[in-house]
């Protein structure tokens, strides 16, 4: 049956994991994506991982990216990043945004977290970098 | 129900309850990915069985809260519920924040409650038919109530009249004066109204409207639309909102207007189908038609008209057609 064939847009989950209530950094990338053409679901704030991850495999995103800046980050990432192995989704790239200190980003790093970005980062950067995990190209 | 015949894996999968291959099928809905053409197909058996319910109106009349009062009003009555909600695309980039999530405070171990966030993807991106298709899967999977949200504007009204069996259309106090619910469009699709926020004050002032604007007219089908107050903090006036579309479903039944609307949707989405079959094929066969670039110059050349041409091709197709 001819369909219309079009580019299919990127679907990106933005949430905050935990009790944080600064979502200014999760909003201005959500609507950096939106801008680039992609579907940003937007969670918002006080996410537990397991409804990030509910909300990863109904949605069938192809990206999820976490702010945080509470400090929370060495409890929450790895909870979400093992619900994600069980829910036999762990192939969904997961990047990250906040406060996070050099060490525990390399920690994060080699527990699967494919990129986290400071402040400053300018937004090309993360959208280059969501749409190359995205497309499973980094 | 399936009478034996084998469901291809992935469908099977969706009828047994597996969330994942329902979210990836979507996806492919979504894409027009033509691997869910069969999955679709073969589950279509297996649907009709789910009650379809469209909630629509205006931005931030607070159609998603209202969703999330009453999916736990459902689920309290053990249904189990699928939801699509559809949001706008932007016009410029294409992308889309779909925040109606944002909402929804469930139990994440819910496994009988299914929440799927969806792009309007423009006009020319087929939402009736996504739309359509999307809660024929949410059917299959076994929701016992579907809930579609939509913004109300456009083909997305049109898409929702096609699934929905009752459409709510949802509104707030000081949204306009009574001369705006006589304006065409969104509250011609209503079963139900909702006046939602109603703790705000004007409540009474809407209702009142309202109730004007519905005793001004008898609709074709004899059905009055019930007009509900509900406030999703508390929250209030959500099992009266339930009640009036069970009341309009049973309208449908005793009516026998369920079974005549459901052979014009189907017969519509099968003339539908054939149409575009006949299109695409006609397409193709005209563009490699010499008669039709020898007409197509002639047009561009002011010699004779669109129409002229088309006639031309149309009835020589039509003596093909009869030597055939």
């Amino acid at each position: 049956m001819a369909r219309r064939v079009k580019p299919t847009p990127i679907r990106v989950l933005i949430a905050k994991p935990g009790l944080d209530g600064h979502d200014r950094g999760a909003k201005v990338v959500a609507r950096a994506l939106r801008d680039a053409g992609m579907e940003v679901i937007y969670a918002g704030l006080r996410q537990t991982p397991e409804e990030i991850v509910r909300a990863a495999v109904e949605e069938d995103v192809d990206l999820i990216g976490l702010s945080i800046l509470s400090g929370a980050h060495m409890a929450l990432f790895p909870r979400i990043l093992k619900l994600l192995k069980r829910e036999k989704a762990s192939s969904i790239p997961v990047f990250a945004g906040g406060i996070i200190p050099d060490e525990d980003s390399r920690r994060l790093k080699k527990l699967g977290v494919r990129a986290i970005f400071g402040p400053g980062t300018s937004l090309s950067e993360i959208v280059s970098t969501a749409r190359s995990l995205a497309r499973g190209t980094t | 129900m399936s009478g034996g015949v084998r469901l291809p894996p992935i469908a099977r999968a969706i009828a047994s309850g597996d969330r994942r291959a329902l979210a990836r099928v979507i996806t492919a809905v979504e894409n027009g990915d033509p691997s869910a053409v069969p999955v679709v197909r073969a589950l279509y058996a297996r649907t009709g069985r789910a009650q379809v319910v469209g909630i629509t109106g205006p931005l931030g009349v607070g159609k998603s809260s209202l969703l999330n009062v009453l999916i736990a009003h459902l689920r309290s009555q053990g249904f189990s519920v699928g939801v699509v909600a559809v949001d706008p695309s932007s016009p410029f980039s294409g992308g889309s924040v779909l925040g109606d999530r944002i909402r929804i405070a469930r139990e994440p171990a819910d496994a009988d409650v299914f929440f799927r966030s969806m792009a309007s993807r423009g006009e020319e991106g087929g939402v009736a038919t996504t739309t359509r298709e999307v809660v024929r899967l949410l059917d299959a999977a076994g929701f016992d109530i579907v809930l579609v949200e939509t913004v109300g504007s456009g083909q997305v009204d049109l898409a929702i009249r096609e699934v929905a069996s009752t459409s709510v259309v949802v509104v707030v106090p000081h949204l306009g004066d009574e001369v705006q619910t006589l304006k065409a469009g969104l509250f011609e699709i209503a079963d139900v109204f909702c006046v939602n926020k109603s703790d705000l004050p004007g409540a009474d002032i809407a209702r009142r409207d309202l109730a004007e604007m519905v005793a001004l007219g008898i609709r074709r089908d004899g059905w009055t639309p019930a007009i509900v107050l509900t406030s999703a903090l508390g929250p209030s006036g959500i099992p009266e909102l339930w009640n009036a579309v069970r009341a309009h479903e049973k309208f449908l039944d005793t009516s026998g207007q369920r079974a005549a609307a459901n052979r014009r949707r189907l017969a519509r989405e099968v003339v539908g189908l054939v149409r575009d079959r006949v299109g695409h094929e006609l397409e193709s066969r005209l563009e490699r038609d010499p008669e039709f670039q020898h007409l197509l110059d002639r047009v561009i050349e002011r010699r004779i008209d669109p129409q002229a041409a088309a006639d031309r091709l149309y009835v020589a197709r039509g003596r093909r057609a009869r030597s055939q």
